[in-house]
């Protein structure tokens, strides 16, 4: 019977702890279903269960760090005889028809009597998920507030009343992040302490902004000592990438509205398509091309550090569902709240330096990946069309690759097919989904 | 909505986005951006959340409105005037 073990975020991590368990003993649980929030040097990941089965037992209470691969739960096959408690999956509840992540969402709902049909969904395609759930179904403290259980903890932990702190979650619900941010004005930390935001949102505490800073030291040198680099740069004309997205955004709420950073990562997730040899890993001395493209998006966290965490199957999304994922995937890096294989399963890394960043990139490709495309700030300069002198927005993408993977023309290529992408945002936006 | 309580609404958006921050200490004449280390999402994070806490509706022409807090509440002050009446 497959086991629930400490998982590995990579090489350079070594022990993890569980900062809270989302199943109990008897609970049901399948492919893919959120069984508990793991912390480690680099941030704080939800982290899935990859197999069915009924939770046995709970080996390794919160708080204890253990070695990458420890047993930390026992799972035993679903039809077991072995007495399950009272029934857990209740008959098919009225709010069948809303999109759910999985049987273990919508027992949550049940169990906390939440109105599925209610909830806020914020998965992939309008799928409603546990932490949604939760955020709907917070339980209140004594003056009515609701808040979620590790805010409740670090709440304890920090010695932070909760009832002075104001939520930022779904309905004002107080989040983990809140009470560290009380914690952190209540003790009236230096400006330069609060500065240096770490990966999960965990106090600043020296231990932690040095580990994910020699995290990030260990795999930037490896790849500078093992992947022998090749670096590409294309000026692509954006004018009517700019023009489309102005059109796109005319009519929508600011919430709706797509940022240029959408658009360069839906044309490299496309290209990736038409250039496998660029999406995937360097393992055993050979390419080994990934099936799928889940485009890694560097996300500068506040004050300091990075993490890369994956658009999975980002060749599959529209330009707006794109811009959705990327707003998640930035709002949740920096609450600390990625899931394991965002962070695990990136096939190739873009990032994007935006609109106060320098004019290029050349990056440090993130191994075992082959490739990373990188671009700089969209700027207005002279550029010759059709042999005339204009002014256009221009941006400079860059490729850098690993030469034991592709040579030179591959990368030249990838890139001239992300321009001719970008020339096209329609026939982007069609191809999505 | 007075000066008061659009500036109220800019700085509390932003102690969201930008928790380290201390809003109280931001120059009003000086580039947002610059001083509370804001990018592109960031921005539009602040916008959508002022549009929603005032009312006012925010065009994208109108984001370089949010470039510096004094910006942000002229903005906000003429606009909300128009939507309250």
């Amino acid at each position: 019977m497959p086991d629930f073990r400490m998982p590995s975020l990579g090489a350079d991590m070594e022990v993890g702890s569980v900062l809270e368990w989302l199943v109990q003993p008897g609970d049901v649980v399948h492919h893919g279903d959120v069984v508990a929030v793991v912390d480690t040097a680099k941030a704080a990941v939800e982290v899935e269960v990859f197999s069915d089965g009924v939770v046995d037992e709970l080996l390794v209470p919160v708080g204890q760090t253990v070695p990458v691969g420890t047993l930390l739960a026992t799972l035993r096959p679903v039809d077991s005889t072995v007495p399950a408690g009272p029934p857990r999956e209740p008959e098919r509840p009225p709010d069948a028809g809303v999109p759910v992540r999985s049987p273990l969402v919508r027992h949550l709902a049940h169990q906390r009597g939440v109105d599925l049909a209610a909830v806020p969904a914020t998965g992939p395609r309008g799928v409603v998920t546990r932490v949604d759930v939760e955020g709907a179904a917070a339980p209140r403290t004594r003056d009515g507030t609701r808040s979620s259980p590790y805010a409740r903890r670090r709440a304890a932990q920090l010695d932070v009343d909760l009832r002075s702190v104001t939520g930022t979650g779904r309905g004002g619900a107080i989040r983990a992040t809140d009470v560290e941010q009380a914690a952190g004005r209540a003790e009236e930390r230096p400006a330069a302490v609060d500065q240096v935001a770490t990966a999960a949102g965990a106090p600043a505490t020296g231990d932690r902004r040095t580990a994910a800073r020699q995290a990030i030291a260990a795999l930037m040198t490896r790849s500078k000592r093992e992947v022998p680099h090749y670096y590409l740069t294309q000026t692509i004309d954006l004018a009517q990438a700019t023009d489309w997205l102005h059109e796109h955004n005319r009519d929508r709420e600011v919430s709706q509205r797509v940022l240029p950073a959408a658009l360069l990562v839906r044309a490299v997730a496309l290209a990736c398509r038409t250039h496998p040899s660029l999406n995937g890993f360097w393992r055993d001395d050979r390419f080994d091309p990934a099936d799928d493209v889940h485009v890694g998006s560097a996300v500068a966290l506040r004050g300091g550090g990075l993490v890369t965490p994956a658009l999975l199957h980002a060749d599959r999304l529209s330009v707006a569902q794109t811009m959705a994922a990327l707003r998640s995937l930035v709002e949740r890096s920096r609450a600390g709240r990625l899931r394991l294989r965002e962070l695990t399963d990136g096939t190739i890394t873009v990032t994007n330096l935006g609109e106060r960043g320098a004019e290029s990139v050349l990056g440090v490709v993130f191994p075992p990946q082959v490739a990373l495309v990188g671009f700089g700030r969209v700027a207005e300069r002279p550029w010759a069309v059709d042999g005339l002198l204009g002014v256009r927005p221009l941006v400079t993408a860059s490729l850098a690759a690993d030469h034991r993977a592709t040579d030179g023309h591959v990368g030249s290529t990838f890139l001239a097919e992300v321009d001719r992408l970008l020339q096209d945002p329609d026939a982007m936006d069609r191809t999505g989904t | 909505m007075n000066a008061d309580q659009a500036r109220a609404a800019v700085l509390d958006a932003l102690s969201r986005i930008a928790p380290e921050v201390d809003v109280s200490g931001l120059d009003p004449e000086v580039d947002l951006r610059e001083q509370a280390d804001l990018d592109s999402m960031d921005v539009l994070s602040l916008v959508a959340q002022v549009s929603d806490a005032t009312g006012v509706p925010v065009d994208e022409d109108d984001y370089d409105q949010f470039d510096t807090l004094a910006r942000a509440v002229g903005f906000l002050v003429r606009r909300g005037g128009a939507v309250e009446r």
